[in-house]
């Protein structure tokens, strides 16, 4: 919210946000076609909606079902509405917030994992410090040469973030992240 | 029963399966094949419009008055872009519409062909749905699923764009199905647990009121009968939006009027210091909350909507009920009788004697004038000169729009047609030409203002082309009266581009369209006047020279709350200027 704006003479009324925003997972139902993905961000940005992360893969090939697994961020009403206003689109089939899901089960968040493809560069002691550093982190090399390493490692989120910011002092280059993907526990699916 | 056809000729007979009649249009290279196949049947009417965003209001004016979803056809690029005011006009106000687009050929999608733009991508965030057809196979489907996405749950504009290629080639022609859609499937039916906890709440409310919106309308003539009939049976007062104005009559005893920025004083008190607020087909619009922390701060809350995301969008409420106006209703009015309830007469009575005090202090007063002409006294005029006889009134966006939703009485739905959501400039006079369409026998009125109805004076020649004596009723005071007004209110009173210079003589240009034109500056003369433009059997301009610095009252200014309107009879240039007070100003 821009607060200096809240003082300014408008057609509009305005107050500030007093509650405090969560972050929660939804799970995205959708026909794989054309544009679907479009329609959701598209929604996201529109409608003025945070994206922490979002993943989208066919799941269901001979349905043409698709998952879009998407993080967000937003006071419970703003939760609400993001829930409510995903289901209006014509392509999608279910959306189901795991966060609350999870919570309803007595789980502080649902299953969620991220995957991270992560270069470094460097000789020496650094070098040796960032293998030591993967294997305590259980992450694996899957490029290397003398000069380098690619490690990839699977995680949740903070893991995966607290391996990086680890790696930033020994030669790290780049970061390719998957973003999350997400189930709830137990027998039953969507 | 499947037959072998032309991309172009399946879209006409998708059209007839579907019960259209008439077709807004404009051509276009990309559309060319549909309109080859168009001067060659007779079941589906063309109108030809002269500017493609008059063809979308002309298609809403036809869809809110018929009730039945209004269909255009357009061409690529500047013909879509020309769509997107009124696909969005549409898609805030919940107007059944389907939108006909050409497109470039499938193979040059993407290469910046001429007259291509990426017309599912513009209108993605304007449209309930759209669709681009790649393949005929398709064709068929889509344009039945299009016609019942745009008409069912919570109706809206839906686009589809047809390449040239996929327009001229051969396929399978399959009529309209009755299938479940595999992932939309509007709700009509609410849930019984939570009407019957609604109709509880109503008995018992000591201080009830109704608050409903265009979703009555849309729902259809039953739900305005059902709302009829439960505002009766409970004797609770009833106000309405904008958009929702004739689903109760106005001459009502139980009607307070419109609520809202603009609303009545007893209809804004009614829901400041109701007990119990049953909102139907309504969404808590900030026209009509006002200060939302403010907002009747007392009450339980029902809402009724047939959107899921409209509920606790803004306004938190108690009991939500997701489903159809109509269906609901059914419900409720059932409930009531089969349980036998009454509200308490004693409170009701109470509640009335306090809406009658709020009624007296007569908020639509304004001070007449004998030598110039009062817009509300033009209003009051026109609605008594109209009274008895099939009326359409559609409104451009302004200070005319406001008075005429006060002054205008409306009996029935389906009568009032005006762009409430998007406040779309330029509305009125296409949406009058398509009510005209419908209702060719009916008395169809465009109440203008002197800035709104030059954005699309151009359908004038639509009009007349095909004989449609729309009647144009300008309240003429040389502003932009409500741009005007909030530079008043907002602005220390600097009047920044809201003059209009050099209008046009409305007379002269009405006849050069070869319509008819009136001009009357006199209170005395004004009656004559209205009979002459009913009277007269083809397109009219009437050039209603108003008081130039009216304002309209009452109001809630910004930051406001539902209990501090500004009235009329306080309404002095220091209450003005101090309406928004620095405080006021920190609030907003």
């Amino acid at each position: 919210m821009n607060a200096q704006n809240l003082n300014a003479p408008s057609a509009y009324f305005m107050a500030a946000v007093t509650e405090t925003p969560e972050s929660h997972t939804l799970s995205v139902l959708v026909d794989n076609e054309p544009g679907v993905l479009a329609r959701v961000i598209g929604l996201f940005s529109g409608r003025g909606y945070n994206i922490d992360s979002l993943t989208v893969s066919e799941t269901e090939h001979e349905k043409h079902l698709s998952r879009i697994t998407i993080v967000t961020t937003g006071t419970p009403l703003v939760i609400e509405q993001i829930h409510h206003q995903l289901e209006r689109l014509v392509p999608i089939h279910r959306v189901t917030n795991l966060t609350v899901e999870a919570r309803g089960r007595n789980f502080e968040k649902p299953l969620e994992r991220e995957l991270a493809l992560i270069k470094v560069a460097g000789v020496g002691e650094k070098r040796l410090e960032a293998l030591r550093l993967a294997d305590a982190f259980r992450a694996t090399v899957i490029d290397a040469t003398a000069e380098h390493f690619v490690f990839e490692i699977t995680g949740r989120t903070n893991k995966v973030d607290q391996f990086i910011s680890i790696l930033k002092p020994l030669g790290l280059v780049e970061v390719s992240r998957s973003g999350v993907a997400a189930l709830q526990r137990g027998a039953e699916g969507l | 029963m499947k037959r072998e056809m032309t991309g172009a000729e399946m879209v006409l007979q998708a059209l007839k399966d579907q019960g259209v009649e008439h077709v807004f249009g404009y051509p276009g290279g990309a559309v060319l094949p549909i309109y080859d196949e168009i001067i060659q049947q007779d079941a589906v009417r063309h109108v030809l419009v002269r500017h493609e965003q008059g063809a979308g209001h002309a298609a809403e004016g036809y869809a809110r008055s018929t009730g039945k979803p209004g269909v255009v056809l357009v061409t690529s690029g500047p013909g879509a872009t020309n769509m997107v005011t009124a696909l969005a006009d549409a898609m805030l106000d919940s107007i059944p519409m389907v939108c006909i687009t050409g497109q470039v050929p499938t193979n040059l999608i993407g290469n910046d062909a001429f007259q291509e733009c990426d017309t599912v991508g513009i209108t993605r965030p304007c449209t309930k749905h759209n669709w681009l057809v790649r393949r005929v196979e398709d064709l068929p489907r889509i344009l039945h699923e299009a016609f019942y996405v745009a008409t069912t749950g919570r109706p809206g504009p839906v686009v589809i764009d047809i390449p040239k290629d996929v327009q001229f080639a051969t396929g399978e022609y399959e009529g309209p199905r009755h299938v479940a859609h595999k992932s939309y499937r509007p709700r009509v039916k609410g849930d019984m647990d939570a009407i019957r906890r609604a109709v509880e709440l109503l008995a018992h409310a000591r201080r009830p009121v109704f608050y409903t919106g265009g979703g009555v309308i849309n729902s259809g003539p039953a739900a305005c009968q059902l709302l009829r009939e439960l505002v009766e049976l409970t004797g609770a007062p009833i106000t309405s939006t904008l958009m929702g104005l004739g689903a109760f009559p106005a001459s009502g005893k139980q009607w307070l009027g419109m609520l809202g920025m603009h609303g009545t004083y007893e209809a804004n008190m009614a829901m400041h210091d109701c007990d119990v607020m049953i909102n139907i087909g309504a969404r808590f619009d900030d026209r009509i909350t006002g200060r939302l922390d403010a907002f009747s701060p007392n009450s339980l809350k029902v809402h009724v909507d047939i959107d899921p995301s409209s509920i606790n969008k803004t306004v938190t409420v108690d009991i939500p009920i997701v489903g159809d106006v109509a269906h609901v209703l059914e419900d409720m009015v059932r409930l009531w009788r089969t349980g036998s309830h009454q509200i308490d007469k004693a409170a009701l009575d109470g509640w009335w004697s306090q809406i009658d005090g709020w009624r007296a202090r007569n908020s639509l007063a304004y001070r007449p004038s004998e030598d110039i002409i009062m817009p509300q006294y033009a209003i009051q005029r026109l609605y008594e000169k109209t009274k008895g006889r099939e009326t359409y009134v559609s409104t451009e966006v302004g200070q005319h729009q406001m008075w005429a939703a006060q002054f205008f009485g409306f009996e029935e739905p389906n009568h009032w047609l005006t762009s409430g959501g998007l406040g779309t400039m330029g509305y009125g006079l296409p949406a009058a030409i398509g009510a005209q369409v419908a209702h060719p026998e009916a008395l169809c009125v465009d109440i203008a203002g002197d800035a709104s109805i030059l954005m699309n004076i151009q359908e004038m020649s639509t009009a007349v082309q095909f004989g449609l004596p729309v009647k144009v009723f300008i309240l003429n005071n040389q502003y932009m009266g409500m741009v005007r007004q909030w530079q008043q209110l907002l602005h220390g009173n600097r009047l920044s581009h809201s003059y209009m210079e050099s209008l046009p003589d409305f007379v002269k240009l009405a006849e050069a369209y070869g319509g008819h034109g009136i001009r009357v500056d006199k209170p005395a003369d004004l009656d004559a006047a209205l009979d002459e433009m009913i009277a007269t059997p083809k397109p009219v301009i009437f050039d209603c020279r108003v008081a130039n610095l009216t304002n309209c009252f009452p109001m809630i200014p910004s930051g406001k709350a539902h209990n501090e309107m500004l009235l009329p009879d306080e309404a002095n240039d220091e209450a003005i200027a101090n309406a928004i007070s620095a405080d006021g100003k920190a609030l907003v």
